[in-house]
């Protein structure tokens, strides 16, 4: 089994602050838009370096999607920031018209995704915004694992025509994967390769499935580690062929269930090869305040619910 | 100045038009599509800079139209099929399934001369700003015209936008207000409060022009002036004064046919009253 080193914690938003400065000094048609939180959502270093492509918006969310409409269609790549409940709940129809249903190549960057926004509490705390951006047409839904991920994966919406929703997070999380990995959108990676249960997981939770892999190894159980960064469209091919083979699975995702990557997964699967699946998320419930690892826990979201998990979709499966 | 005798006769053209077209479909919004008709007419015919044979939705080199109130999509087809955009004949096809003309307008059905979707009330003018913005870094002299409704503007969207343009300083974007004091659950003056317009847009840092948007001279000297105001770093909103309904005497002045097609009878009652200028589609 493939040992992953956290190479130091690092939030994933910054590693989307440098892949947007990046994709800005690679292309002059890149331009970003802050509804006031530019700092939080990383935006710091393009803004600096390019500021007559950097429009803040003030805490309008709604006229922010408009206006990237609008600077999309005349052939700017525009990439719009805030909280992750921000730029989906609230700007919902905006986006679902002018990004959605007008196929405008905007790139919503979406932080603070999740339980691990932490201390704010529910109000700003999505844990809906998956299945909100998965249900409309055309929309690529990102959620990468770490900051290196975070950053390629800035680079390739850059360079991919069309709309993408990129979801990363607040905290401090460990840096594993390799930094100079080219990022597929639509590609899920085979992190671990086993026999006895599928583990996919998106985000945060790909390193909680990694941790969990090694203490089901302890236990003699051998796992595989799937990591979905692209949601939608979502890898059916791997995901397939890795359950068809390990014949139980479970899903973790730092997201409530409803329209989540567990209901995603739970669909392919009844159509194309069910198996028992068991789920790791937020439940059905709000989020609530709290450091972001205590947060994890309670909601059972880290490697031993994970692991433990593991155990009933293999006694479920045999 | 302009021929005015032209565009009282594309004008009554259109109102043909709009008519037939929410007839035929049994649905649509013919009460706001008759109050823009003057407006829209002046502005695709005397006043925009545009070509719809090299027409492309990136607005490049061209003046750029959004239609933020987009169930006037009526008035909107039947302008730019009468401008040369696409043939007359598919004005026919107005919320038939499978058509290009959809019931709001639409970008997937790539109907030639859509910048955007809309439907969805309150959005437009932040496209437009968009644009507006996009040509400006662009150095393209073009202007971005936007027609909201006046019930529109009870969106707070548009308010956004309207902090947005002035401090971004989009002396290229030229609002216009539909403002025939109707919407689809009464006068607007029973809904809800947006008196005194004129002073909220000038409040919010917009160049405000008040016209009449039934009176071609009028219409043509607010375009004018609108255009004069480039170079000022203000955006211009024309609140044009307008009859919801207008130029159908049984539909003038009601939010009665806001949303609702005549009957075959009385769309004929409505055509008698309308000079068949260009041809019917």
């Amino acid at each position: 089994m493939k040992q992953y080193i956290d190479k130091g914690k690092v939030d994933t938003r910054s590693g989307f602050g440098a892949g947007l400065a990046q994709a800005g000094r690679e292309d002059s048609r890149i331009v970003a838009l802050a509804a006031d939180l530019k700092d939080s959502v990383k935006m710091g270093t393009f803004a600096k370096e390019n500021p007559d492509r950097f429009f803040q918006c003030g805490i309008a969310e709604a006229n922010m999607i408009g206006v990237a409409a609008g600077l999309a269609i005349t052939g700017k790549i525009p990439f719009v920031g805030s909280f992750a409940e921000f730029v989906t709940g609230r700007v919902y129809d905006q986006i679902r018209q002018e990004i959605g249903y007008g196929q405008t190549n905007v790139k919503i960057a979406s932080s603070h995704a999740g339980l691990t926004l932490g201390e704010d509490g529910a109000t700003h705390q999505t844990m809906e915004d998956i299945a909100l951006m998965r249900a409309i047409p055309g929309m690529v839904v990102i959620n990468p694992c770490d900051y290196n991920q975070t950053k390629a994966a800035t680079l390739a919406a850059a360079k991919y025509v069309g709309p993408v929703y990129l979801r990363f997070g607040r905290p401090s999380w460990p840096n594993f994967t390799d930094e100079n990995e080219e990022f597929v959108i639509g590609k899920t990676y085979v992190m671990n390769e086993g026999n006895d249960v599928t583990l996919i997981a998106t985000g945060h939770m790909v390193w909680e499935a990694l941790q969990a892999a090694e203490i089901l190894e302890k236990e003699g159980i051998s796992a595989e580690v799937l990591d979905v960064a692209t949601i939608k469209p979502l890898d059916e091919g791997t995901i397939l062929a890795s359950v068809l083979k390990t014949k139980a699975a479970v899903v973790a995702e730092e997201h409530n269930l409803p329209g989540g990557l567990g209901e995603s997964i739970s669909g392919l699967l009844a159509a194309k090869a069910p198996a028992p699946v068991e789920f790791i998320n937020g439940g059905i419930g709000f989020g609530q305040s709290g450091k972001p690892a205590e947060l994890l826990k309670a909601y059972g979201l880290d490697a031993c619910h994970i692991a433990e998990a593991a155990h009933k979709a293999i006694g479920r499966s045999r | 100045m302009a021929n005015i005798d032209h565009l009282t006769k594309i004008s009554s053209q259109v109102r043909r038009d709009i008519l037939r077209m929410v007839t035929a479909a049994a649905s649509g919004h013919p009460g706001g599509s008759l109050s823009s008709t003057d407006i829209l007419t002046a502005l695709f015919t005397e006043v925009m800079d545009h070509d719809p044979k090299t027409w492309t939705r990136d607005a490049k080199g061209q003046d750029a139209f959004i239609l933020s109130a987009g169930h006037l999509s009526p008035v909107y087809y039947s302008v730019l099929a009468r401008s040369g955009y696409f043939p007359i004949q598919d004005l026919a096809s107005f919320r038939q399934y499978g058509s290009k003309l959809q019931g709001h307008p639409s970008t997937e059905h790539r109907l030639n001369g859509i910048f955007q979707p809309s439907g969805s009330l309150g959005q437009g003018l932040s496209v437009g700003a968009g644009i507006a913005l996009s040509k400006k870094m662009d150095g393209d002299d073009h202007c971005v015209y936007v027609l909201c409704g006046d019930g529109e503007s009870e969106e707070g969207q548009i308010w956004e936008a309207a902090m947005f343009a002035p401090h971004h300083s989009l002396d290229n974007l030229i609002a216009m207000t539909d403002w025939n004091g109707q919407q689809i659950d009464g006068p607007i003056s029973t809904i809800t409060g947006i008196e005194n317009l004129s002073e909220k847009w000038s409040a919010f840092g917009w160049n405000v022009i008040v016209a009449e948007g039934h009176d071609f001279e009028s219409i043509l000297q607010a375009f004018d002036l609108a255009k004069a105001a480039k170079g000022s770093g203000k955006p211009t909103m024309i609140l044009f004064r307008t009859e919801m309904g207008h130029g159908v005497d049984f539909m003038a002045g009601t939010n009665e046919w806001h949303g609702k097609a005549p009957s075959k009878e009385l769309c004929e009652k409505a055509l008698a009253q309308l000079e068949e200028t260009l041809g019917d589609y």
